[in-house]
């Protein structure tokens, strides 16, 4: 059932080889009726993001509005601090995603190549810290971020971001690491280069392609992160577009254009990177599929 | 080398600022969920040292047991799921044309934010305007329900959306494990007369069984701490029926003012999971492993 087309046609009887095709075309019915199933809600979101309440109530849930209304984004994005959400978003997400990738390709050199006491308690440490829940450490960060006076600050959706992004980077640059030759370093090495100058000029030069791996699910994951900002950030100027959207959206319960519009905003930009970037993304999250 | 590379104060350099974040944001704060479980405190004022009075009530606790149950439920649900999207995937794997495109197609809700999604599906569920009753509708089905505001169907109404989102996400890591198995194994247990299904269920499935354990446990403890669509879609409602473990902290903790006890049910919702890791990992252990290569 799983392999048809593979044996070779020549060697089947005709009955045979039509029963194939019949399994062939079932099966790929069955992948396009999934695939439909993943596209169907985002496609009715465009539409109605271009509808107004009257086409949106009137019109069946697939018809074409009579003329797309584009002011419905014009609308949202003037209306709402959409643009500081968004804005917020891009910059937090693009720091942490930073401060993640160098921090944790630090760590992971210091791992595979220096020699040190306590290094595989201290990887130990990443590691299980990958299955702890996010939630069970809220209240005391919430409480501790209080005390520093650094809840309603960036600075605080920072530090978590890295410290709970960490864990999954290090794991994914491990494998990159110990797959990569030191001969280069040794040389380095005997020709008197610095171990900083090493690792800045050579060693992350030759990781730029698992680290462009690891940042786009870094991206991913702070783009779309919810909890923290929820939780930390009370001032409407300093909100991303997760719970900004959230907000802004209770306000226009019963304006669906303006909501669809909305939530296009919000997700147009990973759905833009997607389309250019799919395959890294892919692999991305196949490699960072052990989080949770 | 070694004399370069075991410079104290280097290596201290490369991993300490980490190191101390991660013991920081991380280690240190599940210890204190602990600590704080032992208190009565509204998270401003000062706190009063209560011993074991909120565990003891947490064990008493209705509400709590139900989110619990709710949460299980949901990893219950996500665990079955699994089993089509090995399906799928073993359909992708058999190398049809456009298999690619289609595990990318499938793997686009993943890369959504939970609250964008939430939004989607609330308008979906719509009673009147959304495309769920429409369709039933017009397959004839007359007064389809309210999903979200039927105390009996909420959670059932919720795990779909859950499934759409991360139904690309399980279908790509099986895909990955099963384009890893040597072709050579199939070709010769072609040979030998097996049939597809035989060669899917008796070489395969073997072979990607780590892979599948692993999904199990990201299934089931990402189930077990679900929480931003629900806290979206219905806040825990109606009346409490889709209250799930994450949930009944954050609306402990942040809208009733008691962190005392919110961190109590934080702490055990971090027990839970790590148990729940431990017996999966338990039950699934292979006696020996198969190596083919």
């Amino acid at each position: 059932m799983m392999s048809v087309g593979q044996v070779d046609a020549g060697a089947m009887s005709p009955k045979t080889a039509f029963a194939r095709k019949i399994g062939y075309a079932i099966l790929y019915i069955v992948l396009i009726v999934v695939a439909v199933l993943q596209l169907f809600p985002l496609v009715w979101l465009l539409l109605f993001s271009l509808k107004n309440n009257q086409e949106v109530f009137n019109l069946p849930p697939f018809a074409l509005p009579s003329h797309p209304k584009w002011e419905n984004y014009q609308k949202v994005w003037e209306a709402g601090n959409i643009d500081r959400y968004f804005f917020n978003s891009v910059w937090l997400t693009v720091a942490s995603t930073a401060l993640t990738v160098v921090l944790a390709s630090l760590v992971t050199y210091a791992i595979t190549r220096m020699k040190w006491k306590g290094s595989s308690l201290v990887l130990g440490l990443f590691m299980v810290a990958m299955m702890i829940p996010v939630h069970s450490t809220l209240i005391p960060l919430f409480s501790m971020f209080n005390k520093v006076h650094l809840t309603d600050s960036p600075v605080s959706l920072i530090l978590t971001y890295v410290a709970f992004n960490m864990p999954i980077t290090i794991m994914i640059l491990l494998g990159f690491y110990y797959a990569l030759p030191k001969e280069v370093e040794e040389a380095a090495v005997i020709d008197g280069c610095s171990v900083n100058r090493m690792f800045f000029r050579i060693v992350l030069p030759m990781t730029s392609s698992v680290l462009a791996t690891t940042a786009i699910i870094n991206m991913i994951y702070n783009w779309n992160e919810f909890i923290f900002v929820n939780t930390f950030i009370s001032s409407d100027s300093l909100k991303t577009l997760t719970v900004g959207v959230q907000n802004f959206i209770g306000q226009y319960t019963t304006d669906w254009g303006a909501i669809g519009a909305t939530l296009m905003i919000s997700i147009l930009p990973i759905l833009i990177t997607f389309l250019f970037l799919s395959d890294r993304i892919v692999e991305g999250i196949a490699a960072g599929s052990v989080k949770g | 080398m070694d004399k370069v590379m075991s410079n104290k104060k280097m290596i201290a350099l490369y991993v300490l600022p980490s190191l101390l974040l991660i013991l920081a944001v991380v280690y240190i704060p599940i210890v204190l969920t602990g600590y704080y479980g032992l208190n009565e405190w509204n998270g401003i004022g000062s706190m009063k040292f209560v011993g074991l009075d909120n565990y003891a009530t947490l064990i008493k606790d209705a509400t709590f047991w139900d989110s619990a149950k709710h949460s299980l439920l949901l990893a219950v649900f996500s665990a079955l799921s699994l089993i089509v999207y090995l399906a799928i995937a073993m359909v992708l794997a058999a190398k049809l044309k456009g298999a690619n495109l289609f595990r990318k197609i499938y793997l686009i809700p993943m890369l959504l934010s939970s609250v964008a999604i939430a939004q989607l599906w609330l308008k979906i569920y719509h009673p009147t305007s959304g495309i769920m009753n429409s369709f039933l509708e017009s397959l004839g089905v007359d007064n389809p329900p309210a999903w979200l505001a039927e105390p009996s169907l909420v959670l059932f109404a919720l795990f779909i959306p859950i499934l759409w989102q991360y139904a690309g996400f399980y279908i790509l890591i099986y895909y990955a494990a099963l384009k890893n198995i040597p072709t050579s194994l199939e070709e010769a247990a072609k040979i030998d007369g097996a049939t597809s299904l035989q060669i899917a269920y008796k070489i395969k499935l073997p072979l990607v069984m780590e892979v599948i354990k692993v999904t199990i446990v990201l299934a089931v403890v990402g189930s077990l701490k679900y929480f931003d669509l629900i806290y979206v879609m219905t806040d825990g409602g109606p009346n409490g029926a889709s209250e799930v473990m994450a949930s009944y902290m954050y609306h402990t903790a942040f809208r009733a003012y008691d962190f005392g006890y919110g961190s109590a049910i934080g702490f055990a919702l971090l027990i839970i999971c790590l148990v729940a890791t431990w017996i999966i990992r338990k039950l699934t252990v292979t006696k020996e492993t198969i190596q083919y290569s």
